[in-house]
């Protein structure tokens, strides 16, 4: 990606009026560089919150927002990699949540040992990512009404399979838990499920930026008729990016049940506009093809920085919610502006 | 053009026609019992939650001894209204005697229960009253105030012995200030000996013993992170209400990561087995229990004796709807506060 807000003016922008050109700027420095937005929005949030509390910037509650965003943003990885095909899933939570029973119903009601519970979880996780897949790719159906079924299909299967109650961790094998265990480093306390998401976001924008397989997933999404002229055979890429978003949900179920030392088929309600919203601030257009995942990382941080601060500060619950939805409404728009910039 | 290519391409068309129907008839024929009495419905929130999986249980049970056909719905998520009215529909088409309702909207069912009611059926809103409480035959339920009184007069006999400040959190529902969520709330504090402001509303408190308020939806990952920041705020906290047991077993494992998990007392209500185990195990130090199943044979009972000879349900004395009580849990009990142990807890628990 250019950066050409470094770079002198091009002739043609000299045609703008003079007072345009710091919002002209502005435009093209986040066309060039989506993350610079959202990771504006969360060092104001930051600094503001630590004004506003002088508990908020510590080790120790720093540490926290990342446990507590640590699920949605494993989550939210998945989405970004949908998104950025210009697809949606709305069967995230259910994937996830889906995943994590089967996990532990593997391991207690049937008897497996941890490790292969953990494993067949994972690979169900990706089975139903790779029906989402299947269904987009060969059956032809819009993301959005694939998912939207499949959503309905999982949750309803939980409950099935859940009897609709709890399993304690504590009849589950260690390593179901394991994910929740912390590490103290100086005053944070970082648990092994935030490491296994910094080592995901990593892998991803790796993979992302420095692949044929990255190139492909943009190049599907912003124009999926001509990837397929320029010889990206699409629908494999499109399979691959549901399959592994799949993965990645039961991944974020293996965290989930670490993080509550339970496995609850009445979690997750809220995951998959919450995964959304994460994308969304994060700078990753809705329509494809622009964004990536550093920017989704930042996303939820900055919904989890907003909760927790707006918490210490004593703002009532109604408010944070409008917070967080003020703020999709901007980064949208932002978004739109961006997307208009003359080149 | 897509469609039309799928259909020529493959049998996809009829094969799912097929298993839509094979579905279909399993789950209609599902529900009706084995006896020719008459039919009774049963509308719960949803189908997933297990105080209604277990309300269900109970209202089968006791068709099957009365002698009544038992038809259940539920709504597909918290709040699903339509899904009610569509249930209320199909029993007045299906000429039933009546039908117990957990109401998702308890205003927007009104009208619906209304028609019902002139077609001469006995209605029951089981566990949530309708808005207004006699648009409905009859209310059986747990009083929550009670509910939310009896593990705040626990709470604060405990405390009294232990001679400690209190520093309360709050573990709420949601931000929408459902009746059961508030008289639970404004039950507790009543209990532990705290002036509710306005006792329709949460949080008007100015109470130095409250540290603060925060939701959880009811489930364990909104308890964690609502107890985090809670605790964020005032590490000296050292007394957690919640809203139920699930929010309760979030909180818990927020208290052990910030190592308080001795010092701090948790109350929650619902009595589920999960819950009941837990305050064995000493993460919840006392809990209400409800009965579902004792409201849905209870409420099962009034519809068949109405059924028979006309006769209407009774209200408990000196309160407008039927008490079906709630019980006090808890392996460390208080002077003066009567309570039953976790041993009977898990006889007569739920889910």
């Amino acid at each position: 990606m250019t950066t050409t807000a470094t770079k002198e003016p091009s002739p043609q922008e000299f045609d703008v009026r003079r007072n345009d050109s710091l919002g002209l700027r502005l435009q093209h420095l986040l066309h060039g560089n989506p993350t610079l937005g959202p990771l504006a929005v969360l060092i104001v949030a930051i600094i503001a919150f630590s004004i506003a509390n002088q508990r908020f910037f510590s080790a120790a509650n720093l540490s926290l927002v990342l446990a507590q965003v640590t699920v949605i943003a494993v989550l939210a990885l998945g989405q970004t990699l949908i998104i950025l095909t210009a697809g949606i899933d709305l069967s995230v939570g259910a994937v996830a949540v889906f995943s994590s029973i089967l996990m532990a119903s593997f391991a207690t009601k049937i008897g497996v040992p941890g490790l292969l519970a953990l494993i067949l979880g994972l690979i169900c996780g990706t089975a139903m990512g790779a029906l989402n897949g299947f269904l987009v790719t060969r059956i032809k159906l819009p993301p959005f009404i694939v998912t939207l079924g499949t959503l309905s299909i999982f949750f309803s299967l939980n409950a099935v399979v859940s009897n609709s109650e709890t399993i304690r961790g504590s009849d589950m094998p260690g390593i179901m838990t394991w994910t929740g265990t912390t590490i103290p480093i100086g005053g944070f306390r970082l648990t092994y499920g935030s490491i296994i998401m910094l080592l995901l976001f990593a892998f991803f924008f790796y993979a992302l930026g420095s692949t044929a397989w990255g190139k492909h997933v943009y190049a599907t999404g912003d124009d999926i008729e001509s990837a397929r002229l320029a010889g990206i055979r699409t629908n494999r890429v499109l399979f691959s990016v549901y399959t592994v978003a799949g993965l990645l949900y039961a991944v974020g179920a293996w965290i989930l049940i670490g993080r509550l030392a339970s496995a609850s088929p009445n979690v997750g309600v809220d995951y998959n506009l919450d995964s959304i919203t994460a994308v969304v601030l994060g700078g990753t257009s809705l329509f494809g093809g622009r964004g990536g995942v550093l920017g989704t990382l930042i996303g939820a941080l900055i919904v989890g920085v907003f909760r927790n601060g707006l918490q210490l500060a004593g703002v009532e619950v109604v408010w944070q919610g409008f917070a967080i939805g003020l703020l999709v409404l901007v980064a949208v728009s932002l978004d739109q502006w961006i997307r208009k910039v003359k080149t | 053009m897509r469609q039309s290519m799928l259909i020529k391409r493959g049998r996809l068309g009829p094969a799912l026609l097929a298993v839509t129907l094979i579905v279909g008839t399993a789950a209609c024929g599902g529900d009706s019992g084995s006896g020719d009495g008459a039919i009774v419905g049963l509308i719960t929130k949803t189908d997933t939650n297990p105080f209604f999986v277990k309300m269900k249980e109970g209202a089968q049970q006791a068709a099957n001894s009365a002698g009544v056909k038992l038809q259940s719905f539920a709504g597909k998520q918290d709040g699903d209204n339509e899904a009610q009215v569509q249930a209320i529909e199909s029993l007045i088409s299906a000429g039933a005697k009546g039908f117990l309702i957990t109401p998702n909207d308890s205003k927007a069912i009104v009208p619906s229960i209304d028609k019902a009611r002139q077609q001469g059926m006995l209605v029951i809103a089981l566990d949530t009253p309708t808005d207004p409480a006699n648009a409905a035959d009859a209310t059986f339920a747990t009083d929550n105030y009670q509910a939310g009184k009896l593990v705040g007069q626990w709470a604060k006999a405990k405390f009294e012995k232990d001679g400690k400040q209190a520093k309360i959190a709050l573990l709420d529902l949601n931000a929408n200030q459902v009746s059961v969520d508030v008289k639970r709330d404004q039950g507790f504090l009543d209990g532990f000996g705290i002036p509710v402001g306005d006792p329709n509303k949460i949080g008007d408190e100015n109470d130095p013993r409250i540290s603060g308020h925060d939701v959880t939806d009811g489930a364990e990952d909104g308890g964690r992170t609502a107890m985090e920041n809670l605790l964020q705020k005032d590490p000296s906290i050292n007394l957690v209400y919640t809203i139920n047991e699930p929010a309760a077993a979030g909180a818990y494992q927020a208290l052990k990561a910030a190592g308080k998990d001795k010092d701090v007392t948790i109350v929650s209500i619902d009595g589920g087995c999960p819950g009941v185990d837990n305050v064995k195990a000493g993460v919840i130090g006392a809990t209400s229990m409800q009965f579902p199943l004792k409201m849905a044979s209870l409420g099962i009972d009034a519809i068949s004796a109405f059924a028979k000879d006309g006769t209407k349900p009774q209200v408990t004395a000196g309160k407008d709807f039927v008490d079906t009580g709630a019980t006090l849990i808890t392996d460390q009990p208080q002077t003066g506060v009567e309570a039953k142990d976790s041993a009977w807890g898990k006889e007569n628990c739920w889910g």
